[in-house]
């Protein structure tokens, strides 16, 4: 009788094994598949842009001369297009970022800081191509007709930088893209600011308040210090998203492949020229120089990504996590 | 003296700084405004029943969104379907069994990179993986783009919720002699049910206004299909066809498929915010 209950036991406990190990063995494959999907996403197009590589070597990166019919494919003006749009994001994403981050933090009542910073995560939310379509019918003409004159009568007559400002008041262009694209980098970045300003210790921010600090120097010598690698890494993640940011930047740029100094002229991007031209690239050259430039963005994009997430891990691994 | 020069001087920067980050809330929040209210008057002016009854038109003529809006729910259904388990159970090896070990590590740090990949970049994988050797664009090669969308964000809501699992739980079940298998799906995974119920909720919040990858897997359809095994259209490529045509009626039809992608993407999202009450830690 005890015999049997021990070997039944015995039994179950074999089977519980072996069940333990068949679900192990499957959370572990779906785990290699995320591995293997990224690996795969880099291999393949790397393999499907290697006919480009092989035919233009280095010219495709550096040659500005992209024309379909006679299969000339050099992808300068993309990525000076990608480039220059992601840099003007920035410069105007990031000190208002810090400044809505600092709000969400520090300068807002209580109450008011979960609405508003649900409000501006919301704004992450909203799909690139609604943006698209704002920034074509709305935003476009309304810089056409106020802006962008102002901008070429007065900055365009400035000495070095005048020309980057002068031009026709078209509306489409590269300054409209980066400022589309600011405006949808804002709330990652913000949100990535908000939460690691959010784990700077009490203690050391009451210090500083008892020393005397204002509520400026707090964050600027207290909480920006501390959390700078991290701000930093919230910084890069918006950039990654600005590099390959599509259907926004598709609607307001233009689709130019001429390399133009004016920041008013129409341009071309990365994503935009691949979102543009894939589905009408007739020849095997063009469709491999299209997933070429693809295969740039993923480079691009993974190393300025990869740059976010080491960043961000230095903060979360001195907070003990 | 002086110091009363210094300290009026510090006040007015501070009140500068706070000045200029409360205008830069405000400026956030005019966009947020703006674009909602462009977004939310063009359509509703373009609103009506025939959208969803009718089929997207030729230039000139009246119609609706209908195989556009079914072909975008078909693909992002399927999409979902595919992903969330893959998503869970990747998430689960990450949390669960490879925990502070390096290829936990590793498989977070590529997911995260997965994440915040631009979503064209996916496409064109698909395309070179499935488009190519299949001999043509077909639904199934859209919803495949989209499982590569929904897999990074499942994952990493998996990963995070299984870790606020107080790990007493898996010790007083592990020390009843209950296999850990069983811990994980009858425990674990009921604590962490509404995390992971958000992470898919959000997920699906993500795909259904994904326009990129779709271009060169799903491409478009003017008619209606159900086959997944060919072309089909979906919402977002259409508003993108429509809305950068020269033609009056177009852009009409582009706005109301894009107020029904808003407000669902919208809707979803907060929705899956009630889901989940934020969790927030005391850092003292």
């Amino acid at each position: 009788m005890q015999d049997a209950l021990i070997a039944a036991a015995e039994r179950r406990a074999i089977r519980d094994a072996r069940h333990d190990l068949r679900f192990r063995g499957l959370v572990a494959t779906a785990g290699g598949f995320v591995l293997l999907a990224l690996g795969g996403a880099a291999l393949s197009m790397l393999w499907g842009g290697w006919e480009t590589f092989s035919t233009f070597g280095l010219d495709f990166v550096t040659s500005s001369n992209w024309d379909a019919i006679d299969q000339q494919f050099g992808a300068w003006v993309p990525i000076y297009g990608t480039l220059v749009t992601a840099a003007i994001a920035m410069i105007i994403a990031v000190p208002a970022s810090f400044g809505i981050a600092l709000f969400l933090t520090e300068v807002a009542p209580t109450w008011l800081r979960t609405p508003v910073g649900t409000a501006i995560e919301l704004l992450a939310g909203i799909p690139s191509i609604i943006y698209g379509m704002w920034g074509l019918f709305v935003f476009v003409p309304m810089l056409a007709e106020h802006v962008y004159p102002w901008i070429d009568a007065n900055l365009g007559q400035w000495p070095l930088v005048g020309s980057l400002f002068a031009g026709p008041p078209l509306g489409i262009g590269t300054l409209t893209a980066g400022l589309v694209l600011a405006i949808m980098v804002v709330p990652f970045i913000s949100s990535v600011m908000r939460d690691v300003f959010l784990t700077v210790p009490t203690r050391l921010k009451e210090s500083a308040y008892a020393l005397g600090s204002t509520r400026w120097e707090v964050v600027w010598d207290v909480v920006l210090p501390y959390t700078r690698s991290a701000v930093i890494g919230g910084v890069f993640l918006g950039l990654g998203r600005a590099l390959g940011e599509t259907m926004a930047v598709t609607f307001v740029l233009g689709n130019a492949h001429e390399l133009s100094t004016s920041l008013l002229m129409p341009g071309n991007s990365i994503a935009a020229t691949i979102a543009n031209e894939f589905a009408e690239a007739d020849t095997d050259l063009y469709r491999s120089s299209l997933i070429a430039l693809g295969f740039l963005l993923f480079v691009v994009t993974f190393v300025v990504l990869a740059i976010a997430k080491l960043m961000l891990r230095q903060l979360a691994k001195r907070e003990g996590r | 003296m002086a110091t009363d020069l210094i300290f009026l001087k510090r006040r007015i920067i501070n009140a500068i700084a706070l000045l200029l980050s409360a205008a830069a809330a405000l400026l956030g929040l005019a966009c947020l405004a703006w674009i909602l209210w462009t977004t939310l008057s063009k359509g509703i002016a373009a609103f009506n029943i025939a959208l969803f009854t009718q089929m997207t038109p030729p230039p000139g003529e009246a119609g609706g969104l209908a195989n556009a809006l079914f072909g975008s729910i078909v693909m992002c259904l399927i999409a979902t379907a595919m992903g969330t388990p893959i998503g869970i159970a990747a998430g689960t090896f990450v949390a669960e069994y490879a925990d502070r070990h390096w290829v936990g590590y590793t498989i977070r740090f590529v997911n995260d990179i997965l994440l915040s990949a631009p979503s064209i970049v996916l496409g064109l994988f698909v395309y070179t993986l499935v488009v190519r050797p299949m001999g043509g664009f077909s639904g199934f090669a859209g919803a495949l783009a989209l499982a590569f969308i929904v897999i990074p964000v499942v994952v990493r809501t998996t990963d995070d919720m299984l870790k606020l699992v107080p790990s007493q739980m898996r010790e007083a079940a592990l020390s009843l002699g209950i296999p850990q298998w069983k811990v994980t799906l009858q425990i674990l995974y009921r604590a962490a049910a509404p995390g992971i119920v958000t992470g898919m909720l959000l997920a699906l919040a993500r795909i259904s206004g994904e326009t990129a990858p779709l271009l060169f897997t799903a491409l478009n359809n003017q008619y209606w299909s159900t086959d997944l095994s060919e072309p089909i259209a979906s919402a977002p490529v259409v508003i993108f066809q429509y809305a950068m045509s020269p033609f009056e009626d177009w852009h009409a039809l582009a706005w109301a498929g894009a107020f029904i992608i808003t407000v669902f993407v919208l809707a979803l999202s907060l929705f899956a915010r009630l889901v989940l009450l934020r969790k927030r830690v005391a850092h003292d």
